[in-house]
């Protein structure tokens, strides 16, 4: 297993319209490992991975906030892609008008760019689409429909690993890949996940239930409560959590 | 925090085309009576009935009330206070070649992107160069008539084919027809003239462009096709203006005859100067433009990107005569700042079989007000008739203006008319989704953008399209799919 760091958070705080969200979250996430953050609806999961993300509009602090050694907080949303952070979305944006394939396109080339990379010819990208749509079991008029819309749930949730797949993050958060999916595509989503899985690569898995983690078993589990980790451990903690529920281990943190 | 997505600093974009051509130029002084009218037709040495012509129109255009009911506020005109001719000063007659044109009309149109030199010419495409009041130069001519095409001046076509004049112009839009075309009809300076004969495609795209360099002055040309039976012409116009803190009137007409199995494609790639961010200066553009398809199976197409000007005031329309005609509408209408446009199209169904689509894509960003207004009339006559609309508003930030105002007249029971509209709005989390996908916000945008207008420049002739895409500021996803 590599050693090298991916993300490393101290003390994250998050408030927006003056409400504190996140009360200082640590956090460190080392090359080829999987982490499961599990917690309660309304904890602050979600946004945890929008500050991740970069998305404006939150007062962020932190004593210190790294990304592969980069300060994260000032880098725009768009460097945090190019640089290998991506977000599956909990809830992926529909863009009418928007095909897919154009999104797909114009996401692979700005992060070879940024890379100094060449942009992939037609024919190179293509090949590459087409593997992964076959590994999602995504009919290829995907690529023509417009950006999430008109998407089932399920739909949209594959459509957010194929990108993962595509873009190929050093660290690949998502945020409740598995909510709203029925066992069919749960394990085709888990085997995206799971294709993901490198060396180079940090994965974290936000979900409230363990059927996901049954597919993906996490090296390092945490308990997420009132926007904070509350406790951290090996995947015993899911079964744990799944037997005593989270208030236990909570009001056990807190005694 | 990283960095916000800023629409204002996306529709803050410069525009390129705001310099002034420092060249001497006879113009008239300002003011509008006959005597201007019999100047202006012996400056221009026409036949008697072209004065006459005018001045029929002149009194018409006197009769009339300047039309207000389109979605637009400005102060009034004061039509004396504008000079209606002015022309760069090139000795009595027009330069015979390129050789005798004034450098600095060329380099103006290299300037524009439009190089008129045999060397530096756009391939495939021949060029009509109207500047101010006046035709200074058309490429490509002598290739052109070796298969009888005429592409000249307007000037020179009432010179040298008065007989096709006066049998086409204004049978489409007679000079009554509204208060902007009588006043086209009376002090027109120049303009283009496309004449195609039965059975011949035309081998070039023909465009003309239109350029605004003097002060105070109006633009009023006149753009006259006819397509005979069996033909085909693609025509694409393209018009840039200087900055200026005035507002300058150009009030053009443009006319299209379709006879039987011809089809005329019309392009416009409008880019006047839109006035400041503040609503200062900038075109009137109120225009009218017509094309009839007189003939059986005849088809007309007008495909426009409208970006430019302080107002447009424009419903190119299709008078669907000729059984089994089609008509269609692509437009893309985009405004910002101040900008107000009322633009739309008329589908008149006349004949038996008819058919017309109409594709309208609005955007408004910053304060601009975006007005689609249409008419789909099918008369009694025309059985079997069939149209399609639809009309798109994308709204860029919460200051600007969508709206919609479709007209459907419909007197046969056989035709089918179908109406679709969808607005909508590029929402910041769309904005940081594609952002979180390493794309610059004003990639976002121009994507989103891309998406909702695709449909139209589809449309456009391959030669321009990517130009139009570069104009809005678009990166191209490439040659995929
Ligand atoms: N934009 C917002 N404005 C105000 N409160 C918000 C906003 N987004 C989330 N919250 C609140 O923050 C808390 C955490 O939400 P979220 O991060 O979505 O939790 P989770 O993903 O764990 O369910 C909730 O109480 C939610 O109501
Ligand atoms: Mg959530």
């Amino acid at each position: 297993m590599s050693e090298e760091i991916v993300l490393e958070i101290k003390g994250l705080a998050a408030a927006i319209e003056g409400k504190r969200i996140l009360q200082g979250v640590d956090l460190r996430v080392r090359a080829g490992t999987v982490h499961a953050i599990m917690g309660p609806n309304g904890s602050g999961k979600s946004t945890l991975c929008q500050v991740l993300a970069g998305r404006a509009g939150y007062e962020v602090t932190a004593e210190f906030a790294r990304f592969l050694g980069r300060d994260l907080l000032p880098m725009a949303p768009e460097e945090r892609a190019r640089e290998g952070l991506l977000l599956s979305f909990q809830y992926p944006v529909e863009i009418p008008g928007v095909k897919n394939v154009y999104l797909l396109k114009a996401a692979y080339n700005a992060l070879r760019r940024a890379r100094g990379e060449q942009e992939a010819d037609a024919f190179e990208f293509m090949t590459l689409v087409r593997e992964k749509l076959r590994a999602m079991r995504m009919d290829e008029s995907f690529l023509h429909r417009a950006v999430n819309s008109g998407f089932s749930g399920g739909e949209k949730k594959r459509n957010e690993v194929l990108q993962m797949l595509i873009l190929e993050p050093k660290l690949a958060l998502f945020d409740e890949v598995d909510s709203g999916l029925d066992i069919d595509a749960l394990r085709v989503v888990a085997e995206g996940i799971n294709a993901l899985r490198a060396p180079d690569r940090a994965i974290v898995l936000v979900t409230h239930y363990r059927r996901l983690l049954d597919y993906v078993p996490p090296d390092v589990v945490h308990v997420f409560h009132e926007g904070r980790i509350v406790r951290s451990g090996d995947r015993s903690l899911v079964e744990t959590l799944e037997s005593q529920g989270y208030q236990w281990v909570v009001e056990e943190v807190a005694g | 925090m990283g960095e916000q997505f800023s629409v204002q600093e996306w529709v803050k974009r410069e525009y390129r085309y705001g310099f002034v051509t420092e060249i001497a130029e006879e113009v008239f002084p300002p003011g509008l009576d006959e005597e201007v009218i019999r100047r202006l037709s012996a400056r221009k040495e026409e036949p008697e009935f072209m004065l006459e012509w005018r001045l029929a129109a002149f009194r018409l255009w006197q009769q009339m009330k300047e039309p207000h009911w389109a979605r637009a506020v400005y102060p009034p005109i004061d039509y004396q206070a504008i000079s209606y001719f002015a022309a760069p000063k090139m000795g009595k007659d027009r330069p015979k070649s390129l050789a005798e044109v004034d450098p600095k009309l060329l380099e103006t149109y290299e300037r524009l992107g439009v190089p008129l030199h045999e060397r530096a010419r756009l391939a495939g495409v021949a060029v009509d160069a109207v500047f101010d009041s006046v035709s200074v130069a058309t490429t490509y001519r002598e290739k052109l008539a070796e298969q009888g095409i005429i592409f000249c001046s307007f000037s020179e076509a009432v010179r040298d084919h008065p007989e096709l004049v006066h049998r086409y112009l204004g049978s489409v839009v007679p000079p009554g027809d509204n208060f902007f075309a009588a006043l086209n009809a009376a002090v027109f300076s120049d303009g283009s003239f496309v004449y195609v004969p039965k059975g011949v495609r035309c081998p070039l795209e023909l465009s003309t462009y239109f350029r605004i360099n003097a002060n105070e002055t109006g633009q009023f040309e006149r753009t006259l096709i006819i397509a005979d039976e069996g033909s085909y012409v693609s025509y694409l116009e393209g018009c840039t203006a200087p900055m200026r803190d005035e507002n300058q009137l150009h009030a053009a007409v443009v006319e299209l005859i379709a006879l039987e199995g011809a089809e005329i494609k019309y392009s416009t790639v409008q880019n006047w100067y839109p006035g400041d961010a503040e609503g200062r200066g900038g075109i009137y553009n109120f225009v009218t433009k017509r094309g009839e398809c007189r003939g059986a199976g005849s088809k007309i197409s007008w495909i426009q990107v409208e970006v430019g000007s302080a107002i447009t005031w424009k419903y190119p329309s299709c008078v669907l005569r000729g059984e089994g005609s089609v008509g269609e509408f692509y437009s893309v209408a985009v405004g910002n700042h101040r900008q107000q446009i009322d633009s739309g199209t008329k589908m008149i169904h006349i004949g038996k079989g008819t058919r017309s689509t109409i594709i309208s894509k609005g955007i408004s960003a910053g304060r601009a007000q975006n007005s689609y207004r249409g008419l789909v009339k099918v008369l009694p006559s025309a059985e079997g008739a069939r149209n399609y609309t639809q009309c798109d508003s994308l709204l860029i930030g919460s200051r600007c203006g969508a709206h919609t105002y479709p007209t459907i007249e419909v007197a046969n029971p056989t035709a089918v008319v179908e109406h679709e509209a969808t607005t909508s709005k590029i929402a910041e989390d769309q904005i940081f989704y594609l952002q979180q996908r390493g794309l610059s916000p004003e990639d976002a945008v121009n994507l989103v953008v891309n998406g909702f207008c695709k449909e139209v420049f589809n449309n456009l002739p391959m030669e321009f399209a990517v130009e139009v895409e570069a104009l809005m500021q678009v990166t191209l996803e490439g040659a995929v799919g």
